[in-house]
């Protein structure tokens, strides 16, 4: 059938679902947190493109790009930290990492 | 110099010089202050005289001095003013001589005090505040007086502020008045809403007119001037200590002895008894008013008269004989004779503040020992003493012959009495002929108790020379000591807090007395000066002034200070009452004076057997009536259980709980549960945003029907 | 028809390739899946006419996040297999939660694209007159020339926290001061010494 707008964002909104799942399953293994982070933000910049072509205006893929740098900058802090946690710790298990308890 | 710069001087003397001997006493020292306020009092004294002199020999007419506007708020309009007329004549004779001797003896009574300054300074304060009250043209006037009073009562009442029995003497004093203070100062604005005005002046003329409006409360009319009336006299209770505000006078004992002589004796708690006779307009048209200060000065002058057969403590005795003839002053007032309560007022001034004054030279004398069954004997090592103490007693007993003569309480006493007599019988009072019955049987206790005082004091067998050296132990046994600035040794440790007004001389003459034998011996010439200065006005006040006050001239001497209603003849007819009725006084008289005598020198040592057999009746008395600890029960324990009641559920539990307190203490358990989501694991934070986004697209959903 | 087909194939792979990513074992494959999962989007980014985008995601995202990613989960010494506990406890309500939120935005879109915004949307032609990079470049440094810098700004403080973060001195490691050695005052940087002439000078003088 024809591709319209709702399939690009269903594909969409299934990348994005598997990357909160992959949040919430993965506990203990920063690194896959962060990669689920990053299959989120690509499953937003999926939406805005496909916004940006369908109904013609192009400022969809200019905010893609800022998706994209931001996204690009908090994987590099991101690890940073992760590098950081690992040579305090010796192990990057965060899900008993709760030192910043209310 | 015009007599009214004279006036004024004389008025605020005293002021300045409390003022000097408050401020400045620690610096002028002790000396210098009592001079400089006795000498300013002893002016004021003379200037008092000279007012007096002219306005009965002379013809002064009445005259106002506007000083100072006071208030001004509309109608209520209230200015600082000296009112010179009859009434305020009087009064300025009473306060200035009782005063002025008072300050004389103090010289002598208080020569080993620590603050001599300050008791010099607060008898003066006390009495410019009297003078203020006296010579008020308004009712502000009068109230800033009659609280200044109160003020300087409490002062002097507490001047051992140590004394912890002091200082609730004196608290009790002050609350008391209060309560009549309430009164007062309603009756005040009743008189202000009838009338409009709160200036004399202008007030008494009106009284008239309006005295039939009534006021609405609880469905009945009741006339608003008898309540005005009746809410003065609960002032007039609260200050002379009449029945149920009575309970403070007696504590008020606690002070020195010249402050019982020239406050409870002579110049505050006459304070009540002026404002009545001053009030007479409103008295006259307010009949029932008049039936109730009647009834309470009746009530009044019997129950102190049988509290006074029973106490111990030589003062005592005397503050309940003051009460006691405050009662006959009232009730002459209640039954119209309001020139009759003045000259008693007038008289009684001089013999009770000599009795006080004697009582006071013979505690001085026995080295502060105020409980009767330990003296005795004494007449002959206090001769002085004795023969005032006796002119005194004659006095206020009213001895005298009807038709002949007799010492000053027999001419105003027997006035009183004829008057209650005369207004019974020509219908004028109601209560006439109870007041009459009363008057003659108090007449006869206050006979008994005035001669048992001297009895057990000046004859009979020296109890203190077996006791002798044991005096000093028996401070348990006394309701209340008289703390003299020396310090009492073995005193402590009895579990009466006796404290030290001052600090210890230790090259004190009277040391020795305490451990040795006690020698009682006369007081010195400054303290004796003023004990014969009143003695004069005790014997001769009567016979001298009778006339004026009462007599032939009583017309041309008030000149209108007092209003007497057109069917007020009362004084008049006092003088054509029966024979047996002049006389009844006087059997009475006799007939308690026997009765004393028998008991206690025929039959010696009878007294004290009836007292230690401590029957229903005697206890009754002694404890006065139980009123104080009905009081304690009803309204002490009431208040303060009200009072915790309010603090500790009112305020702590309620206000506080849901004020101040609740709320930090729910903010801090709902922040400590909310704290808990914060569990520092990331991933919670994580599901939370998930919960978060799956929240707002539900929403989006369910509101936009998308 | 081949739009379609293409469209199908990228997008399975995308799904297939994140899912695998959550789901591997071993964190290398995981990395792996991830770069995946990126070609097919950037496939998906041509087959909507923004080819400067795909190929920036292939740039940076491959050539920068992934490789990065790589080099971190190579670099760090964790037993992984550990980390892998809990993950049958959580996964029923992780797969209810993200199932429910699916559903919900599936809804959504479709709603979006049939009633709502996007109603009546094509698929843009490509002109032929301006290419997707010269719009995007007519834009970005006009409209949006305030966010560019932003962005610029957001990079360089990343960089900087980055090497905050992970920068260790080691005590034995030669360095330069730079500001010491501006400045360093003459009077320890030289030493004057008079020598006699003809005389020379011995070497223990010179230290």
């Amino acid at each position: 059938m024809e591709v319209g707008l709702q399939h690009y964002l269903a594909v969409a909104a299934i990348l994005f679902t598997i990357g909160v799942f992959g949040i919430f399953v993965n506990r203990k293994n920063v690194i896959i947190i962060l990669m689920s982070i990053e299959l989120i933000l690509l499953a937003v910049n999926i939406n805005f493109v496909a916004f940006s072509s369908y109904l013609n205006e192009v400022s969809g893929q200019i905010m893609a790009m800022f998706v994209l740098t931001v996204a690009a900058a908090e994987a590099a802090v991101g690890l940073a930290i992760l590098v950081t946690f690992f040579r305090n710790r010796g192990d990057i298990a965060v899900d008993d990492a709760s030192v910043m308890k209310g | 110099m015009t007599l009214q710069t004279l006036v004024i001087l004389g008025v605020f003397a005293p002021l300045l010089g409390a003022a000097i001997a408050g401020f400045f006493g620690r610096r002028i020292g002790n000396i210098p202050s009592q001079a400089v306020t006795t000498g300013l009092l002893f002016f004021s004294c003379a200037v008092a005289w000279t007012v007096f002199g002219q306005w009965t020999w002379g013809h002064l007419e009445p005259f106002t001095i506007r000083l100072a506007p006071f208030i001004n708020v509309g109608d209520f309009q209230s200015a600082w003013s000296i009112r010179i007329d009859a009434l305020s004549a009087t009064m300025l004779i009473v306060v200035t001589s009782v005063s002025s001797l008072v300050h004389l003896y103090s010289w002598g009574y208080m020569a080993e005090d620590d603050s001599r300054p300050r008791f010099f300074a607060y008898l003066s304060l006390f009495t410019f505040m009297m003078l203020a009250l006296v010579t008020a043209a308004d009712f502000m006037q009068i109230f800033f007086g009659w609280e200044g009073v109160g003020l300087a009562s409490y002062l002097l009442i507490g001047f051992w502020f140590k004394k912890p029995t002091a200082s609730a003497a004196a608290i009790k004093a002050f609350v008391v008045n209060r309560v009549g203070d309430f009164g007062f100062v309603l009756g005040i604005m009743t008189i202000f809403w009838m009338y409009g005005t709160i200036e004399f002046a202008e007030l008494f003329p009106m009284i008239g007119e309006r005295a039939g409006t009534t006021w609405e409360f609880l469905g009945v009319q009741w006339s608003a001037l008898d309540l005005a009336g009746f809410l003065l006299f609960i002032g007039a209770m609260g200050k002379s200590a009449q029945f149920f505000l009575h309970t403070w006078l007696p504590d008020a004992m606690e002070g020195p002895t010249p402050v019982s002589a020239l406050i409870h004796a002579a110049t505050m708690v006459t304070a009540g008894v002026y404002m009545v006779c001053l009030l007479s307009p409103i008295y006259e048209h307010a009949p029932g008013a008049a039936q109730i200060i009647a009834i309470i000065g009746a009530i009044t002058a019997l129950f102190a008269a049988t509290v006074g057969l029973t106490q111990n403590d030589i003062k005592r005795v005397i503050a309940y004989s003051t009460c006691s003839q405050l009662g006959y002053m009232f009730f002459a007032a209640g039954v119209g004779a309001y020139q009759a309560a003045m000259f008693h007022l007038f008289t009684h001034a001089f013999f009770k503040a000599l009795l006080f004054l004697g009582a006071g030279s013979v505690i001085h004398g026995m080295h502060h020992e105020q409980d009767m069954r330990k003296m005795g004997g004494l007449w002959k090592l206090l001769p002085v003493t004795y023969a005032v103490m006796t002119i005194g007693t004659i006095a206020i007993t009213g001895l005298g012959v009807p038709g002949v003569g007799g010492f000053a309480g027999f001419y105003s006493k027997d006035s009183i009495i004829e008057s209650a007599f005369a207004s019974a019988a020509s219908g004028h009072s109601a209560v006439g002929m109870f007041a009459f019955f009363v008057g003659i049987i108090a007449a006869g206790l206050t006979a008994y108790y005035s001669w048992r005082l001297v009895f057990m004091t000046f004859h009979n067998k020296p109890v203190w020379k077996e006791e002798g050296a044991h005096h000093a132990d028996d401070h348990a046994t006394h309701a209340q000591l008289e703390t003299h600035s020396e310090p009492l040794p073995d005193a402590d440790d009895h579990g009466h807090a006796v404290a030290h007004a001052g600090n210890g001389h230790d090259d004190h003459a009277h040391d020795d007395h305490h451990h040795g034998p006690l020698h009682p011996h006369e007081s010195p010439w400054v303290m004796l000066v003023p004990l014969l200065a009143l003695s004069v006005g005790a014997v001769a006040a009567g016979f001298v002034f009778a006339p004026f006050f009462i007599g032939h001239h009583e017309h041309e001497f008030w000149r209108g200070a007092i209003f007497v209603g057109a069917h007020n003849h009362v004084l008049h007819e006092s003088h054509d009452v029966p024979t047996w009725v002049k006389w009844s006084p006087l059997i009475l008289t006799l007939i308690g004076t026997a009765f004393a005598y028998w008991i206690y020198v025929a039959r010696e040592g009878m007294g004290r057997r009836m007292a230690e057999r401590d029957g229903i009746v005697y206890r009754f008395l002694y404890n006065k009536w139980w009123f104080d600890e009905l009081y304690d029960f009803v309204f002490v324990r009431g208040f303060r259980a009200v009072g915790n009641f309010f603090w500790k559920v009112g305020d702590v539990k309620i206000i506080d709980g849901l004020g101040p307190n609740g709320a930090a203490w729910a903010s801090l358990k709902s922040a400590a549960r909310l704290a808990k989501i914060q569990s520092g694991y990331v991933y919670h934070y994580a599901f939370v945003m998930l919960l978060g986004v799956a929240g707002l697209l539900t929403f989006a959903i369910l509101a936009w029907g998308a | 028809m081949l739009q379609g087909i293409a469209f199908y194939l990228l997008a399975a792979v995308a799904v297939v390739a994140g899912l695998l990513v959550v789901t591997a074992r071993n964190p290398v494959h995981s990395v792996l899946w991830l770069i995946l999962a990126f070609f097919s989007s950037a496939g998906l980014f041509v087959l909507l006419g923004a080819e400067f985008l795909a190929m920036l995601l292939v740039v940076v995202y491959v050539g920068a996040v992934a490789v990065l990613f790589l080099f971190v989960v190579m670099m760090l010494d964790v037993d992984f297999l550990k980390l892998r506990e809990g993950f049958a406890r959580y996964l029923p309500l992780a797969a209810i939660v993200a199932g429910v939120l699916l559903a919900e935005m599936i809804m959504v879109s479709i709603a979006v694209v049939q009633n709502g915004a996007a109603a009546d949307a094509v698929l843009a032609a490509p002109t032929a007159d301006v290419s997707n990079v010269q719009a995007i470049g007519r834009v970005l440094y006009t409209d949006y020339v305030y966010f560019f810098q932003a962005a610029g700004i957001v990079l360089l403080i990343a960089m900087i926290g980055a090497i905050t973060l992970t920068l260790r001195h080691k005590p034995h490691i030669k360095r330069q001061n730079i500001a010491d050695q501006i400045n360093r005052p003459a009077a320890k940087a030289m030493e004057v010494k008079t020598v006699q002439s003809g005389q020379g000078v011995s070497p223990e003088e010179l230290l």
